[in-house]
């Protein structure tokens, strides 16, 4: 098997492949119709078949030509930052505004080496009275500041 | 000719005096610097962050306050660059190697007032630029079938890619890419929802907001975070604001040229403040007598780039404006914006809604007015800004990202989406696909899919349509012809060059 000179490249050849190829799978119930008269099915398909030429001679030309190899990846700034938004979202309207706003700033501040509880903590509520006086009072933004409120 | 343009210029200002305008147009350029200024957040994040307070607004006036932010995060930018060496966006990046010097040497004050009353005069002549160069743009436009703006938009996608810099093949696969996922929702002309796997949140489509916003802004602070912070901070030495005869001297050329320079390239796809300034650079220090002093405070190196910037940015208007094509990321969300207005961005816009148009141009000398009003008196409190560690920063970021893209439908299902975009922007910028070309293709994907349709329909199925056509033949050739400069080996090294010039 040949060796893989350009990670990343490959990588993103799969991605495209991986993309390509479910447009093509999941799209396979639209009706396609006839050039003259497209149904639903036509672009995507021809998107889907583009996409798997494209990352399959990416892939491809990626076992030829070296480039760089893969950069580190650390899961706890993407998992703290993404997963603290995901759950902010979530609990936004159940427990009000005020209440998630700490939750956030508190949350996604870990994700950060320098991490001060302290300051997160005097940071979050600080930012929670502004995200009152702007959105709610200000922009009238129908959003429930305490549990229960809304 | 001439005078049609100061009717229509009047017209303009008509709409975007009145004191709501001004207000939007203030409200916009202020924000607009607040959150350029802050390290790490470019003018797409920032764009997409505010757009959702836009919706409530009367389309000239949420246009006008759009635009107010891009300028103001423009030039908000390039203040955190000449201050503290760390671009907030690809377009102050040059700044940041004559203007921070300068600011290490003392000389920040005259930095910034050179950028500043660069960038207005910039702002000037590119607003003419644009008032000249629309009417007859769109009233070739009109002539168009929808053959021709297939090949319109293959050529705007392909020269967008062609400009920027990096993997051709890979550009391309992300343009794909964008198209496929902007066609995700209920198909117009079946009433077919396609790609929407039974929710029905996803039968609108995907949110242009968290499309870009994951992928510029949460991707960004995710890679902002996994590095450590290291600020040189040259705030204590800005004194006074003023430039000496001799600086004044020296820049006063750099600025001409820039501004030239710029507002051609940002009538460019692909083109705007970016490529604008990179190029700027690059010329002067062509043109200098000494380039040795480049890199080392020269004021030219501040002066022609910012300038530059700042007429492209304007100028990559235009194609929006008349042709409906938007050329990089900061003009696909303008797409979106007008979309929510119910405007569908092209030629008949002028003629359809001309105080929406002339009074969105009149605005923008109006902003670039404000901008230097406004940024020289407080650059005290910008610097301030400055001062607040990134560790405090970016939450307070995602927590207004995150309420802008709650509010959008009132649905915690628009956050979950922008989280996923999020994680999708973080691996692509670890793989180096660059996310712009992928929001182009998001915006163009059902114009693209309606316009091919309309002409294969119109031809009865026949593909030559688009060869056959005289300006769509051109258009096409035009996209392989660029294609082919970037294949052949000679003149990709020297648009290496050009890149690898400006960064070093």
């Amino acid at each position: 098997m040949p060796a893989i000179r350009n990670p990343k490249d490959f990588l993103a050849g799969l991605i495209f492949v991986a993309f390509g190829t479910a447009a093509i799978v999941l799209g396979s119930d639209y009706p396609l119709g006839t050039a003259a008269r497209m149904g639903p099915g036509y672009f995507p398909r021809i998107l889907g078949i583009l996409l798997i030429v494209l990352g399959g001679a990416l892939s491809l030309r990626s076992l030829r030509l070296a480039g760089p190899p893969l950069p580190g990846w650390k899961w706890r700034p993407v998992l703290v930052v993404l997963l603290s938004v995901v759950v902010f979202g979530l609990v936004l309207t159940r427990i009000g505004l005020v209440l998630s706003t700490l939750g956030l700033i508190f949350a996604s501040s870990a994700a950060s080496r320098e991490f001060r509880p302290k300051e997160a903590l005097i940071s979050g509520i600080l930012l929670a009275a502004l995200a009152v006086g702007v959105f709610v009072i200000g922009l009238k933004l129908v959003i429930p500041i305490w549990p229960g409120s809304g | 000719m001439s005078f049609d343009i100061l009717g229509h210029l009047a017209t303009g200002f008509g709409v975007a005096l009145t004191p709501i305008n001004v207000l939007h147009a203030f409200i916009g350029v202020l924000v607009g610097t607040l959150i350029g200024v802050l390290p790490g957040i470019g003018p797409v994040a920032t764009i997409a962050m505010l757009l959702p307070t836009t919706y409530g607004l009367q389309p000239v006036s949420a246009l006008i306050m759009l635009a107010g932010i891009y300028y103001g995060a423009q030039y908000g930018g390039s203040t955190t660059s000449i201050l503290i060496n760390m671009p907030g966006e690809t377009s102050s990046a040059v700044t940041c190697l004559d203007g921070h010097k300068m600011a290490l040497q003392g000389q920040a004050g005259a930095a910034l007032a050179i950028a500043a009353l660069g960038s207005f005069f910039a702002g000037c002549v590119s607003t003419v630029f644009v008032a000249a160069f629309s009417p007859p743009l769109s009233e070739l436009a009109l002539k168009f079938g929808p053959s021709e703006y297939c090949s319109l938009m293959i050529l705007g996608l392909i020269g967008a890619v062609v400009l920027a810099h990096g993997s051709l093949l890979k550009a391309i696969g992300m343009i794909v890419l964008g198209l496929l996922l902007g066609i995700v929702g209920t198909d117009v002309n079946s009433g077919m929802a396609r790609f929407a796997f039974g929710v029905p949140e996803l039968t609108d489509g995907l949110g242009i907001v968290s499309v870009a916003m994951g992928l510029f802004g949460f991707a960004e602070i995710i890679s902002n975070l996994e590095t450590t912070e290291k600020r040189e901070m040259v705030a204590a030495k800005v004194k006074g604001l003023w430039l000496t005869r001799k600086q004044l001297r020296q820049a006063a050329p750099a600025v001409a040229r820039g501004t030239a320079l710029g507002s051609v390239l940002g009538l460019l796809p692909g083109g705007g403040a970016m490529l604008a300034s990179f190029a700027s650079y690059a010329v002067e220090k062509k043109v200098a007598k000494d380039p040795s002093r480049f890199g080392k405070g020269a004021i030219e190196g501040v002066a022609g780039p910012e300038s530059a910037n700042n007429a492209g940015a304007q100028t990559s208007f235009i194609p929006l404006l008349t042709l409906g094509i938007p050329e990089n990321a900061v003009m696909a969300l303008m797409v979106g914006a007008m979309t929510i207005h119910n405007i569908q961005p092209g030629p008949q816009v002028m003629t359809s809604n001309p105080a929406l148009f002339w009074g969105l141009i009149a605005s923008m000398w109006i902003g670039n007015l404000m901008l230097v009003v406004l940024n020289l008196p407080l650059i005290g409190m910008w610097i301030k800004l400055l001062q607040v560690p990134y560790r405090l920063l970016y939450p307070a970021i995602l927590l207004f990202c995150s309420i802008g893209v709650y509010t959008i439908n009132n649905a915690h299902f628009d956050v979950s989406q922008t989280a996923v975009f999020g994680l999708l922007g973080i691996v692509f910028l670890k793989l180096e696909c660059e996310p712009a070309p992928l929001l182009l293709g998001f915006v163009l994907g059902p114009m693209m899919e309606e316009n091919l349709r309309r002409a294969l329909l119109l031809s009865r199925g026949d593909p030559t349509v688009f060869v056959t056509r005289p300006i769509s033949l051109g258009m096409l050739l035009a996209a392989v012809l660029l294609l082919l400069l970037i294949v052949v080996p000679n003149l990709r090294r020297k648009r290496e060059e050009v890149f690898e010039e400006a960064e070093t």
